[in-house]
């Protein structure tokens, strides 16, 4: 662990700032341990973010728990070292603007180096501002960014596992909740019902939050459950910030898959936006910005101090 | 060319795609309601298990199918093209094109020979956006027989494809030992006094107008260019070069399709004067196709006036002694 920055520790900037090797495994963890690499995570998100200079801080930071257990938990089957491994499961970013979580979680994964994460969004990088599969970044399954579209593409891949290859790959996806405004998203909802994809987990960051205001006040979508229970999906709301919690939501989905439910299954899950950073807790604000440097080292001493 | 007969592009394509599906147990189709009107119905008799009814969701229907096509499966989707060239444009662009998968798009009851349905369902600016988008291929067969070798070489190359095709029964005049491939326009008469580029149900009423021509002793040249995107740079080249003038002919608008195409190699490579038949920026409407080709000025009789004004064009020794022209 990088042990350069700390509460009480005399700030090196350079320092606080430098991406470390560390990596993790996936494997079934008790609770407890997902703490050390979801803040990981998000040190790894604020140490991009800051280099870049531009990014969506929120919602990478608000989610970096929920991407801890889905790719460290022994979730989804991947291999790190293969990201084209054919019995993989799928992970499609639907909402592409929150590329700096997915970035940190792969490069902790092992899926590429670390230092790599201080290209993001600069000339000639793997690590586009939005994900972009031309950039054969491993882990990235499709460009997306136009939001709605990653659902439909999971939806796709879906049905080419389950219903086409007969295979017990899972897909999943994650959009945002300001994403349910798109329409076509409920078209990717009605699909995923009317061919039964037991094999498909649809999660919604559930923050509250998008770059113009608070979700109801831009467009409302909600009830959010009750819209998923009547599209078809079994729904589970979970506190996307409780690894128990979220366990739960994912073994459920589990459940319904081994089962052979005949439902797609959707988890809402309750987050804040920029949670772990306590200036940026539950602010839309920070929907779009990165912090500045200063921003930056007092965000990872805090996480440093969380761990 | 002769008259061989009558009939749909449409039915080009399905009977194409039941061929790919024969060949190739990765091809999969796409429905959005209208399978029977745009033939995919076809290949869903032949191949149930292979078929899929999204719906009338059409940019679901075009992102599940990039889906499908990053699992490794060669979907094809097909709709009236208004609706799965146009409506589902940002889906085509970003999940088709900027992912660079094999996703394959059948367009179909293409221009104003729709007839009846009206404005609405006849689309006639799709090939000027499709061929904007890198990866993309564009396709518009001119009868039957090509449509359905367009379809399977669409089906056997890598990549996003497009093919536009029609509702009504156009000439059929191509057979199968025709040639025809991807990104290759083919002179299908010779002569050098001024070349007729034509794609579509156009290539017939081209081949009508050089006989027209004829009778004045003027010798055309008809070049059918099915291939919009990538272009036969060369074919187009050496028609300006050697007749010193063009008349482009499309069921489409005058902007951007293929006399946009053909001015944009020619600008380059060999400027001449060009005529440009096609809808002169204004909207379809309900009638009988023959009463609307007419109407939009999109037969023969406009291909060969155009012609007698291109040539008069090159004659005068530049492009631009005449008054200005809109559009």
């Amino acid at each position: 662990m990088d042990t350069s920055v700390g509460p009480t520790a005399e700030v090196d900037s350079k320092q606080s700032l430098a991406f470390n090797t560390l990596t993790f495994e996936n494997r079934l963890r008790q609770p407890s341990e997902f703490a050390e690499i979801a803040v990981e995570i998000r040190r790894d998100i604020i140490r991009s973010l800051v280099r870049a200079g531009s990014g969506h801080s929120g919602g990478p930071l608000g989610s970096s728990d929920i991407f801890a257990v889905l790719y460290f938990g022994g979730i989804m089957r991947y291999n790190p070292s293969d990201m084209h491994w054919n019995g993989r499961d799928r992970f499609v970013l639907s909402a592409g603007h929150m590329a700096p979580v997915l970035y940190s979680t792969l490069a902790n994964a092992g899926c590429f180096p670390k230092e790599e994460l201080g290209t993001l969004r600069k000339f000639g990088t793997r690590l586009q501002g939005h994900p972009g599969r031309d950039m054969h970044l491993p882990g990235i399954e499709t460009s997306s960014g136009s939001l709605g579209q990653g659902i439909s593409i999971a939806v796709g891949m879906a049905i080419s596992d389950k219903l086409i290859d007969r295979n017990d790959h899972c897909v999943f996806t994650l959009t945002g909740d300001g994403e349910l405004q798109e329409g076509s998203v409920w078209e990717a909802a009605m699909a995923a019902s009317n061919f039964k994809l037991d094999n498909f987990c649809w999660l919604i960051d559930n923050n509250d939050c998008q770059i113009d205001g608070r979700v109801p006040d831009v467009m409302n979508v909600y009830p959010i459950a009750e819209k998923c229970t009547a599209f078809g999906f079994d729904t589970f709301v979970a506190d996307g910030h409780d690894y128990a919690d979220i366990m739960r939501a994912f073994d459920r989905f589990r459940e319904n898959h081994v089962n052979k439910v005949g439902k797609p299954t959707a988890i809402v899950f309750r987050t804040y936006m920029g949670h772990g950073v306590s200036y940026m807790n539950d602010k839309f604000e920070w929907h779009g910005k990165p912090p500045t440097k200063d921003q930056a080292i007092a965000a990872l001493e805090e996480l440093a101090g969380n761990e | 060319m002769e008259l061989l007969g009558s009939k749909p592009t449409r039915h080009g394509f399905g009977e194409g795609l039941v061929t790919l599906g024969e060949r190739y147990e990765n091809v999969v189709v796409l429905g959005g309601d209208i399978t029977g009107s745009v033939m995919t119905q076809l290949f869903k008799d032949k191949f149930p298990d292979r078929f899929f009814s999204i719906g009338v969701a059409e940019q679901n229907a075009t992102t599940i199918a990039a889906g499908l096509a990053l699992s490794g499966k060669i979907p094809f989707f097909a709709s009236y093209g208004a609706f799965c060239a146009l409506r589902n444009a940002d889906q085509l662009r970003i999940s088709v094109c900027y992912n660079d998968v094999n996703v394959k798009i059948g367009g179909g009851h293409s221009g104003i020979s729709v007839g009846p349905d009206g404005a609405t369902h006849q689309v006639l600016e799709e090939i000027a956006y499709l061929r904007t988008l890198p990866h993309m291929t564009m396709l518009v067969p001119a009868d039957f027989e090509e449509a359905r070798k367009a379809t399977i070489a669409m089906g056997e190359m890598i990549g996003p494809a497009y093919i536009r095709f029609g509702r009504s029964p156009v000439p059929l005049f191509t057979t199968s030992e025709t040639p025809f491939a991807i990104g290759k326009a083919h002179v299908i008469k010779d002569g050098n006094d001024v070349a007729l580029i034509a794609c579509g149900a156009l290539v017939w009423e081209s081949l009508l107008a050089a006989d027209d021509l004829a009778k004045s002793g003027i010798n055309a040249r008809v070049i059918n260019a099915p291939s919009i995107k990538p272009f036969d740079f060369n074919t187009v080249t050496q028609a300006a070069r050697e007749c010193g003038c063009i008349v482009t002919a499309e069921e489409h608008q005058v902007h951007a399709g293929l006399g946009g195409a053909v001015a944009e190699c020619t600008a380059k490579n060999a400027p001449v004067p060009i005529e440009f038949v096609g809808v002169k920026d204004s909207f379809g409407g309900s009638g009988e196709p023959e009463e609307l080709m007419e109407k939009f000025g999109l037969t023969w009789k406009e291909i060969a006036a155009a012609a007698r004004v291109a040539m008069k064009r090159r004659d005068k020794g530049s492009s631009g002694v005449r008054s200005i022209v809109e559009p």
